[in-house]
């Protein structure tokens, strides 16, 4: 029988109210059925450890009241079991908010499941290491060092579901594994069915980013339109227990389920596409198709499955200084001219007015900006109009606040002593947490999921 | 850098990839990748025969791109690009405002390429 797999939040910081319609849906169909908020990338989880280092309260999603909060009674309700990473440098934080917040939708026996063993930051320094494929950063000292979290499989959160958890509260696992869990469960796969465990991790993969599927992040006017942007709907993965895949979205919302919406998700972030690594699987999606079955209904056949790596990813992450930015705007008749004269401004007065280690970059935003190397190569290259509108930017990192600060004063200063109608300074400071990643042996992790009640009387391990 | 649309005009069989194709950008740590696809099938082969590792590295070069490895998709009609060290520190290492790279997916797209039938398509 299908399985149904709804996505309700694709990164921290995604539409809060995706999931409400994606819920609707899931109990139109009645059938078997998982809700799946992923909210941790290598971002998130950096901020995650700062917010938690600054307040140990904090360090889950700042979101998760408003994502579970519309539909958590809802799936309670309807047997929908919700599996989310919002747990991020704090899981015992998130399913403490899920408990009031089930509390709160009456629903106070709510079964909560923790994963726990992704948080390897005490046992780094006897694990054996190697670094990641394309990290060439050396490990930290134990100094700068903040966290280390291993990207976990689907099985902890297997176990959870085994033990009737409803909701499901991870912090690192790969992000597919979140819907692999539950297939994995319902479906009673082995842990060697290598086809089915790489169909169920693509059934994530194309899941995973949300939107990202169903015609979000997509949109290029007038080339590849989508319908609806502002009430894009959120994919469906349907799946069968021989591992075929539809994607689709509910009915009446926003956005397009397309071959090609579905190709871009199907290799977004992918490198080898013969070599997929995940946790559970290595995934072989050379010989993998797609096909249009009708209005929002992709099929994808042709994954396959080689056994899985025996390192696990690991996310380091570390103390990274300081960054500041800065901003200031020029507009009208030769605009382009007073903002590269800020610039270069700038760059001299850094010369003697900062420390030569201050790492400094300066883009012109309107002229040449995102494309551009910390060097500015482009703008030196590029034309642009004379006049225009364009806003100077300095981005700097140091390891002491105390110089990012000044360096963005020398912006500041640029309304009294720059070139003329600079208007419209902003200027912020935020500590950095670097991160760098690692593999460990698989052997070295040791995940396990409890219930919140069962782990208030056991040791917690992190 | 980005060719503005008189570029085209210079050649009416030159053209950006932009109208041949469609991409998407993803990132892990300092390495970008670029799946790349062909609105129609028979661009695939335009694809394979000038978005080629070495062009796609020049393309990259002034931020610093180490390594471009080309994985050919023919069941997709496209190809998956893994630039390595292109993103100056990458998410939590970059000064750049676009850290995670998800801009460069339109500066590969501003690529020009030659068409043989001179008949450009969506």
């Amino acid at each position: 029988m299908t399985f149904l797999i709804g996505s309700g939040a694709g990164f921290s910081g995604d539409r809060t109210d995706a999931a409400i319609p994606v819920v609707a849906e899931l109990i139109r169909r009645g059938l078997p059925s998982a809700l799946v908020f992923e909210t941790l990338g290598e971002r998130t989880l950096a901020a995650a450890h700062r917010a938690m280092r600054d307040a140990p309260d904090a360090g889950y999603e700042p979101l998760m009241d408003e994502l579970l909060a519309p539909v958590l009674r809802d799936c309670l309700d309807h047997g929908i079991a919700i599996l989310g990473n919002f747990g991020a440098a704090n899981p015992a934080g998130a399913c403490e908010l899920v408990r009031r917040l089930a509390a709160r939708v009456g629903r106070p026996a709510a079964r909560i499941g923790r994963v726990h063993g992704d948080d390897i930051r005490a046992r780094l320094a006897d694990l054996d290491l190697a670094p990641w494929e394309a990290e060439t950063r050396a490990l930290p000292g134990d100094e700068d060092l903040i966290s280390a979290n291993v990207y976990l499989g689907a099985a902890p959160l297997v176990q959870a579901l085994e033990l009737d958890a409803e909701v499901v509260v991870t912090g690192r696992v790969a992000d597919p594994a979140l819907f692999l869990a539950p297939l994995v469960h319902h479906f009673g796969w082995a842990w060697d069915d290598w086809d089915r465990l790489a169909a169920g991790m693509m059934a994530g993969h194309l899941g995973e980013c949300g939107a990202q599927v169903s015609g979000g992040y997509f949109a290029d006017p007038g080339v590849k339109d989508v319908p609806g942007l502002a009430t894009l709907g959120y994919p469906i993965i349907e799946v069968e227990s021989d591992g075929r895949l539809v994607v689709t979205k509910p009915p009446g919302t926003g956005g397009c389920v397309t071959v090609r919406t579905v190709k871009e998700q199907l290799l977004y972030e992918v490198h080898d596409p013969v070599n997929y690594l995940t946790p559970d699987v290595v995934v072989d999606l050379s010989q993998v198709g797609v096909r249009q079955l009708g209005p929002d209904r992709v099929e994808i056949g042709g994954i396959k499955g080689k056994p899985a790596p025996e390192r696990l990813k690991t996310t380091v992450c570390y103390e990274g200084g300081w960054q500041g930015e800065a901003e200031i705007s020029y507009a009208g008749p030769n605009a382009l001219a007073r903002a590269r004269l800020a610039s270069d401004v700038l760059r001299e007065r850094l010369t003697f007015r900062a420390p030569p280690e201050l790492r400094q970059r300066l883009d012109i935003i309107g002229h040449a900006s995102v494309f551009d190397d910390d060097d500015g190569a482009l703008q030196r290259r590029m034309t642009a109009a004379a006049d225009g509108d364009y806003r100077l930017r300095l981005a700097v990192e140091h390891a002491e606040r105390g110089w990012v600060e000044r360096a963005t004063q020398e912006l500041l200063a640029l309304y009294c002593a720059g070139p003329a109608g600079g208007g419209g300074v902003r200027r912020h400071f935020q500590r950095r947490v670097f991160t760098a990643s690692y593999l460990v042996k698989r052997t070295d992790v040791e995940a396990f999921a409890t219930l919140i009640e069962e782990s208030c009387h056991a040791p917690i391990a992190s | 850098m980005r060719p503005s649309p008189a570029d085209a005009a210079i050649d009416a069989k030159t053209v950006p990839l932009h109208r041949l194709a469609h991409a998407r950008a993803g990132d892990k740590g300092d390495r970008l990748n670029l799946a790349l696809f062909a609105y129609s099938p028979e661009h695939y082969e335009t694809l394979l025969r000038h978005v080629t590792e070495e062009r796609v590295l020049a393309l990259f070069a002034h931020r610093g791109a180490s390594r471009v490895r080309r994985y050919p998709m023919p069941g997709l009609g496209g190809m998956n690009l893994v630039i390595d060290d292109v993103l100056q520190g990458g998410v939590n290492g970059a000064l750049n405002l676009d850290g995670h790279g998800k801009t460069l997916s339109f500066l590969l797209l501003g690529m020009t390429v030659t068409v043989e039938d001179a008949e450009p398509q969506r």
